[in-house]
């Protein structure tokens, strides 16, 4: 149990000191750069021409898609890994029984392959 | 430390932990620094150039210098930019990147957080990362910051599961996801290590690995000859050097974690190398995948956007089910 608490309290500093670093880099920065405000240097970069229209444009669907099926593939990762750890006393049911689990998502996948969404056209 | 992470917790044991913590971050730092002159220098050599050379003797001092020089440099945040996303953007990146480092052992005597869910952990919170790049690529209100950073958050994610289901061949066959007790299962001839056994998940790994690490030959979200510089195009000064800090400290991670999962760790190649402590060994491990990574940066072309998507799912997806079974088989026919 202590050996539980003090990892968990490792980790807890080392996002503290993740987060310490970047704020005290920042800070010391903050005496040792200048300031020069210019309007121009305020101006968003696109090849050293004034912006044309807004920054924030559509962008390609299959991004959205993809990220559906990371969401997907991620949720099975969840149900395999206590599965891994338990191999060894489940035996052969078990390897069955994810056999089945994972050809379900197989499927999912040759469908989403042979509908061309795993196809680039645009990147 | 092992005996540390015994103890009940005092007020003594928070502040070694603390003082622990705050070296391995000194520690980190300083290969951060010489990692990117060694990179410098190996892809120099390799192009038959001498890399970076004027800075103190063979450059030494260049990566430093390059530290002052982003320091000193103006904090510029474009006016049409998020402000709090676009500050925000770096530290979300870099905490998750130094986060990871908590978990991972160096030799059985200095395993820092040896947690019970080690390597769930470290996917967890490195996945997070993501996040901070497509977060900074929006702030920034910039249409090759927006594309950029669609397209690192598009090929983490897609990556990131042939990456997490090559893990799962390592837990088979350790029956754990503690780190330290995925070493000590590694068996001390170097052929019993999980390389061997587990050649295709180690295959899969390496790539993925190089994908999630955003290098060449999967750069693509800092594609400058398209995007200028991607997610980060219109950072400047430290702010861009946390991105930068982040990308080495996740070298550093994913080297950690190859020698751990897949070349074992502290243990000698062969047993009778035993007298030589097991850091040295962890050390040489280390330096050869980040030699490695460099090495293939200095020797890959960039891929095509479409084929590292069609890459990652079509291919390393299937193999690494694959892997799975196979290992899953194996062990069942062993048992």
């Amino acid at each position: 149990m202590e050996e539980y608490n003090a990892s968990y309290l490792l980790v807890a500093i080392f996002i503290a000191l993740g987060i310490f670093l970047p704020v005290a880099a920042l800070t010391l920065g903050r005496l040792l750069r200048p300031k020069k405000p210019e309007e121009m240097k305020y101006t968003t970069y696109e090849s050293g021409v004034d912006p044309v229209g807004s920054g924030n444009i559509r962008f390609n669907i299959r991004y959205y898609i993809f990220a559906l099926m990371f969401v997907l593939f991620d949720v099975e990762i969840v149900f395999l890994y206590p599965w891994a750890v338990a191999y060894g006393q489940l035996g052969l049911f078990a390897l069955i029984e994810m056999l089945i689990f994972i050809v379900l998502f197989l499927v999912g996948l040759i469908y989403a392959w042979k509908k061309k969404v795993l196809k680039w056209t645009t990147f | 430390m092992a005996d540390l992470m015994q103890q009940p917790i005092t007020w003594g044991s928070v502040s070694l932990m603390v003082l622990s913590a705050a070296v391995l971050l000194l520690i980190v730092l300083g290969y951060v620094t010489y990692a990117i002159l060694f990179e410098r220098k190996v892809i120099g050599w390799i192009q038959g150039r001498h890399g970076p050379n004027r800075l103190g003797p063979f450059g030494l001092l260049q990566t430093v210098a390059d530290v002052i020089k982003l320091l000193i440099k103006e904090d510029i945040v474009p006016r049409n930019a998020d402000r709090a996303l676009f500050i925000l953007a770096p530290v979300i990146v870099f905490v998750p990147s130094f986060t990871v480092l908590a978990t991972i052992p160096y030799t059985r005597n200095l395993p820092f957080a040896d947690l019970n869910v080690g390597l769930l952990y470290y996917a967890a919170i490195s996945s997070i990362s993501a996040l901070g790049m497509l977060l900074g690529g929006w702030a920034s209100n910039n249409k090759y910051s927006l594309i950029g950073g669609m397209r690192s958050a598009a090929q983490m994610i897609s990556y990131e599961i042939p990456l997490v289901i090559s893990f799962i061949g390592v837990i088979l066959m350790s029956g754990s996801l503690r780190l330290s007790t995925i070493v000590e299962e590694q068996g001390p001839w170097f052929w019993q290590w999980n390389f061997v056994p587990q050649i295709l998940g180690f295959l899969v790994f390496i790539v993925a690995a190089l994908a999630e690490l955003n290098r060449t030959p999967f750069d693509l979200p800092e594609a400058e000859s398209e995007l200028v510089a991607g997610y980060f195009t219109e950072y400047s000064g430290f702010r861009f050097a946390f991105f930068m800090l982040a990308e080495y400290v996740y070298v550093y991670a994913i080297a950690a974690l190859t020698t751990i999962l897949f070349l074992g760790g502290w243990h000698p190649p062969f047993p009778f190398l035993d007298f030589i402590p097991g850091i040295i060994w962890f050390l040489l491990k280390f330096c050869l995948v980040v030699f490695t990574i460099f090495w293939i940066r200095a020797t890959m072309p960039r891929m095509r956007g479409d084929h590292l998507m069609s890459f990652g799912w079509k291919v390393l997806l299937p193999l690494s089910l694959i892997n799975v079974f196979i290992t899953a088989v194996v062990l069942e026919i062993l048992r």
